[in-house]
């Protein structure tokens, strides 16, 4: 017990340090950009007296250590500042933005984890046969492609050559507004709502962006699920199993099926932060109003409050998915304990 | 002593020396990849595709920044291979030049982590205790972001353009090496060998560089392939997001994010360049897919 308590906090403390390097990153991302913050402020004509005057109310004549406990300190109260984009505090647009990017993202997840793992177990058990063959290029296709030639094609064949799924968007013009925003998700809100036309529309424009998305992360999932189970599969269980007369599906499911699916954990939650990262290229082709689209008009209006923000958000979220992902895992395998 | 680089040379059981002994080797991989017949795909592609960029001046048809813009937006004809853009310009012509912008940002991005990772996790890796516990929480932070968000965070403090994209991969592409390398090293460390050497009395930095470092070669050398179409994708992605090469440049991701404009009525325009993208990516996964196989038979 004494052990696990201790390795526990380790892996805390792990944690914590990595946090400070994170808000250390963003603090030198946000201070040390070649714009001043503070002509950015006022202007390149303002008088000498106003800049020094402007900058001292900044803080940015303390030395840089006492900038950065300050900028800490801010981080701590959820405080990042203005966007000069949208005159808004960051928090308040981040607050707007983020639902569409993890409806987008988990809705991915879902798709990818869905079609991932029963393949990768399938091309396990057919091990060198040409369904493993073909998995693995169709796999190795979805390593290859970047995510906005693969939203370009589909929207391409998808929306103008068939015309079956909606164009870039998050709903169609007739349902904007419509629906109150109580979660932010716009497919759970007019759930909510009893507004079954509207969630159709919004079910409808999430395919493409979720699909395009998804195939990057159904492919690493595919692959890691693969892997594991042909580990798995050489276990003296699973022979043992079979060699007592059990089915082979019985076997891979109740036998082997469930040591991977503790290691898939892990895979889910790296999956997830790279799900975050393929949503800003994929929000921007689908002009979808998320994080991903905030970010990148803020990076080039040169706007660093929100980039800062954003940055330090997604990468504290990725920490977090990786800490719940190990705990998980040390609840869930028995060895580990 | 036969001649040197015969067949019968490169498979001798009982090699006379250190030089055929280790082409020997390189031999025997090579023999296995080629029956790899996806790998050698690739192979081929990345060939070709190196072949043409260097021969970009002899091989472009125009240059690839004149504009035409009476003959704007052309279908591919056998005046312009490819057709050409909004403004005019050879597309063939650009793709070849691009390639070059690409394929440079690759091997730049590699010199410069490649060593980087290396050095680091064999460092961390060999000198275990307070040195190594704070190279990986260094390691952990960078490899908590996503890389494209960490690099574009990057690029906007660098200003976009070709040189800030390949630092800004750079910077975020390093810990997984460094994370495999000492994985290696943690082996490697504690074997008889290493041990004979420490008693010769090499010093700790000659271990490292000499002995521990070139071992962790095969391993990386996998890693690198397999990256290297990230990195094409990340390049590109920053291209395509106005934050890496700026539009007047060649390059792919650029090209296609200004050509996408055109998808619904000249599709050719944005197409061509994501097919480029495509291959090479494609190209450097399946060759990245086979050398796994054949030099580190343990992950596959």
């Amino acid at each position: 017990m004494n052990k696990r308590l201790k390795a526990l906090a380790s892996l805390l403390a792990n944690v914590a340090l990595t946090l400070l390097g994170l808000a250390i990153i963003t603090f030198l991302i946000g201070r040390v950009m070649p714009v001043d913050p503070v002509l950015a402020a006022v202007g390149d004509n303002a008088p000498h007296e106003v800049v020094e005057r402007i900058r001292a109310e900044m803080g940015l004549d303390q030395p840089l250590i006492v900038q950065f406990f300050r900028y800490l300190g801010q981080v701590f109260h959820g405080d990042f500042g203005v966007s000069i984009l949208t005159k808004n505090a960051v928090t308040t647009d981040i607050a707007r933005f983020f639902p569409a990017t993890i409806e987008l993202a988990t809705a991915a997840l879902i798709l990818s984890m869905l079609i991932g793992v029963p393949v990768g177990v399938w091309a396990a058990v057919r091990q060198g046969s040409w369904i493993d063959q073909t998995i693995r290029v169709i796999c190795l296709a979805g390593h290859s492609i970047p995510v906005f030639v693969l939203a370009l094609l589909a929207l391409y064949v998808f929306y103008y050559l068939f015309g079956i799924t909606p164009g870039p968007g998050r709903q169609s013009v007739i349902y904007q507004d419509m629906v109150p925003q109580i979660t932010g998700f716009l497919t759970i809100d007019s759930l909510l709502e009893g507004d079954y036309d509207a969630f159709w529309d919004a079910l409808r424009h999430m395919a493409q962006p979720v699909f395009v998305l998804a195939y990057f992360s159904m492919a690493y999932i595919t692959r890691m699920t693969r892997a594991f189970m042909l580990d798995a599969m050489r276990g003296e269980y699973v022979i043992t199993a079979r060699a007592k007369g059990l089915a082979l599906r019985t076997v891979i499911w109740r036998h082997a099926f469930p040591n991977v699916s503790v290691q898939l954990v892990t895979v889910l939650a790296l999956t997830y932060s790279g799900l975050l990262s393929g949503s800003v290229v994929t929000e921007t082709v689908y002009s979808w109003p998320g994080l991903g689209q905030y970010l990148t008009t803020s990076l080039k209006n040169a706007d660093m409050n929100p980039v800062v923000g954003a940055t330090l958000l997604i990468g504290a979220i990725c920490v977090g998915l990786n800490l719940i992902a190990d705990l998980l895992y040390r609840q869930l395998d028995p060895r580990v304990r | 002593m036969s001649s040197a680089f015969t067949r019968e040379w490169l498979l001798d059981e009982t090699p006379a020396s250190r030089a055929q002994a280790a082409w020997g080797r390189r031999y025997r991989a090579w023999l296995d990849l080629k029956e790899n017949p996806l790998a050698m795909i690739g192979f081929t592609i990345i060939l070709i595709a190196v072949v043409l960029a260097i021969l970009a001046p002899m091989l472009a048809t125009h240059d690839p920044g004149a504009q035409d813009l009476a003959n704007k937006l052309a279908r591919p004809s056998s005046a312009h291979w490819f057709g050409t853009d909004e403004l005019g310009r050879d597309v063939y012509s650009r793709i070849l030049y691009g390639g070059r912008i690409t394929l440079g940002m690759v091997i730049s991005v590699v010199v410069l982590v490649a060593p980087l990772g290396l050095l680091v996790g064999c460092v961390a890796g060999y000198a275990g205790g307070v040195v190594d516990q704070a190279l990986m929480r260094v390691t952990d932070v960078f490899l908590a972001f996503p890389r494209l968000i960490l690099a574009l965070a990057f690029v906007a403090v660098l200003q976009p353009g070709i040189e800030s994209a390949i630092l800004a991969i750079a910077l975020t592409a390093w810990p997984p090496y460094a994370r495999l390398a000492r994985a290696e090293t943690l082996t490697i460390r504690n074997s008889d060998y290493i041990a004979a050497c420490r008693l010769t009395g090499a010093s700790g930095w000659r271990i490292v560089t000499r002995h521990v470092a070139p071992l962790c070669v095969p391993s990386l050398v996998v890693r690198v392939t397999l990256d290297m179409s990230s990195i094409i994708i990340t390049a590109a992605s920053l291209g395509f997001l106005g934050m890496g090469a700026q539009p007047p440049s060649p390059e792919w991701g650029a090209m296609i994010a200004t050509g996408k404009d055109y998808l619904y009525t000249h599709w050719w325009v944005p197409a061509i360049p994501c097919t480029a993208i495509l291959l090479t990516s494609l190209a450097f996964n399946f060759l990245g897919d086979g050398l796994r196989d054949v030099l580190d038979p343990k992950q596959s």
